[in-house]
């Protein structure tokens, strides 16, 4: 696929690792997190920790929008589900996600109405053909996708559709990754930004990390060259004693971001002043709802939603590792009691979960070695 | 979720405007291109990501930096080869070419691991 297998080209990788191996000081350690499941994904489905020298540690982030939805949150909507004439949509990597009651896939062998759908507005077309029932679009996901729910409200609106709402779950990259930031057992020397987030809101919102902690932070994509690329500019920057923000991914991120994404999201969202996250907690500012005139499209002001918190299950990990506080294989119940069969949590399940990539591509290339 | 995939607009649709028909790996399919300011044209390469064009791939942008990435392996094979001068080993020439830290971070030639044969730099 053109602009994909350019940049996974093994020889050019090569390249850029041997300059990264020169790059890197032997006495020291390095600590880099890549913000994004996709990034995570990548580095262990392209086996790049095998190219990269030992003492470059990448901390897996957050950016990951399944895994840090609490398992209160996951109930909430799957509640909604409960009513007859409900159709629950939701993406792919919902599906599989356990809720206390079952993941949405179980609650649809019981008969819920559960749907999974592409893009909201395959959510939207459901309304239309199904004028009886009422349609909820689970929406889950960063930046980059809070857009698309805000243009298929819109459409909505401008439809006339009255059948159709949303359970809002947008969250924003910033706020996680100043708790990041500021948690105490955290040192990180560099991000590697995220690169599809950035396509909306540009590069200028990072420009904290460098302002408040002085660290580079790298906005980058996700093949594997990009990856590596943004790594070795990281490297640059620290061995240079700089910390600045720049765009290694230039041929899809304006450095200014999306206006017309951005402007579909203050028409559509307000900021709510806090909401839970997996493992970090309440995070103020850092996740979007419905503004108050778009309440008659607002699944939490249309639907009795029960709002209880959840701890994760016994045992489980998930938000040590989702702060990159302990490697994925480091938990407990990796690979044992949850597994990709029968995940215990998130990471397991989405594609973009640290757990999930790890134990499909790493864990399989460490039993082959020895 | 936040994965999108690049694909090439093959038409618009003349009555929604709004609306592109995009070719993605060999299936064609209708993508939301109203996230775009300035539209797009037919052969244009997009970002699409949950039925929504998100960003113009910037071509220029694209070949400028796999032709720099290229260059870097191919620096790198260039300081390889110098390095293995033996006729050169003290001399002044070689400090130049070769990177200052440099000497102690030769590429192993053999390791396990990597992609489609690649190795690690192994760090000495």
């Amino acid at each position: 696929m053109k602009y994909v297998d350019e940049f996974r080209d093994p020889a050019v990788i090569a390249g850029v690792a041997r300059e990264i191996a020169r790059e890197v000081d032997p006495n020291r350690h390095y600590r880099i997190m890549e913000v994004c499941g996709g990034h995570t994904h990548s580095i262990y489905r392209h086996g790049l920790r095998d190219v990269l020298p030992d003492n470059l540690e990448l901390v897996h982030g957050p950016g990951c929008p399944v895994c840090v939805l609490p398992t209160g949150r996951v109930d909430d909507g799957l509640s909604i589900a409960s009513h007859d004439d409900v159709i629950l949509t939701c993406f792919g990597d919902m599906m599989r996600v356990p809720g206390t009651k079952g993941t949405p896939l179980e609650l649809k062998a019981r008969g819920a109405d559960i749907r999974m759908v592409y893009s909201p507005l395959d959510a939207l077309r459901l309304a239309e053909q199904n004028p009886t029932k009422r349609v909820v679009f689970y929406a889950i996901g960063f930046e980059t996708t809070a857009p698309s729910t805000a243009l298929t409200i819109l459409r909505a609106q401008a439809l006339g559709i009255t059948n159709f709402s949303v359970f809002c779950n947008h969250v924003t990259i910033v706020p996680a990754m100043r708790a990041i930031l500021d948690s105490p057992d955290m040192r990180i020397d560099g991000f590697v930004g995220p690169g599809h987030v950035s396509t909306v809101t540009g590069c200028r919102p990072f420009e904290f990390v460098v302002r408040d902690y002085g660290r580079p932070v790298v906005v980058s994509g996700f093949e594997p060259l990009d990856i590596m690329e943004g790594i070795l500019m990281i490297l640059r920057q620290l061995h240079a004693g700089e910390a600045k923000v720049e765009n290694q991914y230039k041929r899809i991120v304006p450095w200014e971001g999306n206006p017309p994404a951005l402007r579909a999201m203050a028409a559509v969202f307000e900021l709510r002043p806090y909401f839970e996250w997996r493992g970090l907690g309440f995070i103020s500012q850092s996740a979007l709802a419905l503004k108050p005139e778009l309440a008659s499209y607002d699944a939490e002001a249309i639907f009795d939603i029960p709002g209880v918190r959840v701890t994760d299950p016994r045992g489980a990990q998930c938000g040590e590792v989702l702060k990159g506080v302990l490697k994925p294989q480091q938990c407990k119940l990796f690979g044992t009691e949850c597994n990709p069969e029968h995940p215990i949590g998130a990471l397991m399940v989405s594609s973009e979960g640290a757990c999930a990539a790890y134990y499909r591509y790493a864990l399989h290339a460490e039993t082959v070695a020895t | 979720m936040c994965l999108a995939i690049p694909g090439q607009v093959v038409s618009i649709h003349a009555d929604q405007p709004l609306l592109a028909r995009v070719e993605v790996g060999g299936v064609q399919r209708n993508v939301n291109v109203g996230l775009l300011e300035e539209g797009v044209v037919t052969g244009d390469w997009i970002l699409i990501h949950v039925g929504f064009a998100l960003s113009k791939i910037d071509a220029e942008q694209a070949e400028d930096q796999l032709r720099m990435l290229r260059a870097m392996g191919e620096d790198a094979l260039a300081i390889e080869e110098v390095r293995g001068y033996s006729f050169a080993d003290e001399s002044a020439e070689t400090k130049v070419l070769v990177p200052s830290q440099g000497s102690s971070k030769e590429p192993a030639s053999a390791g396990s691991g990597g992609i489609g044969g690649l190795r690690r730099p192994d760090v000495q």
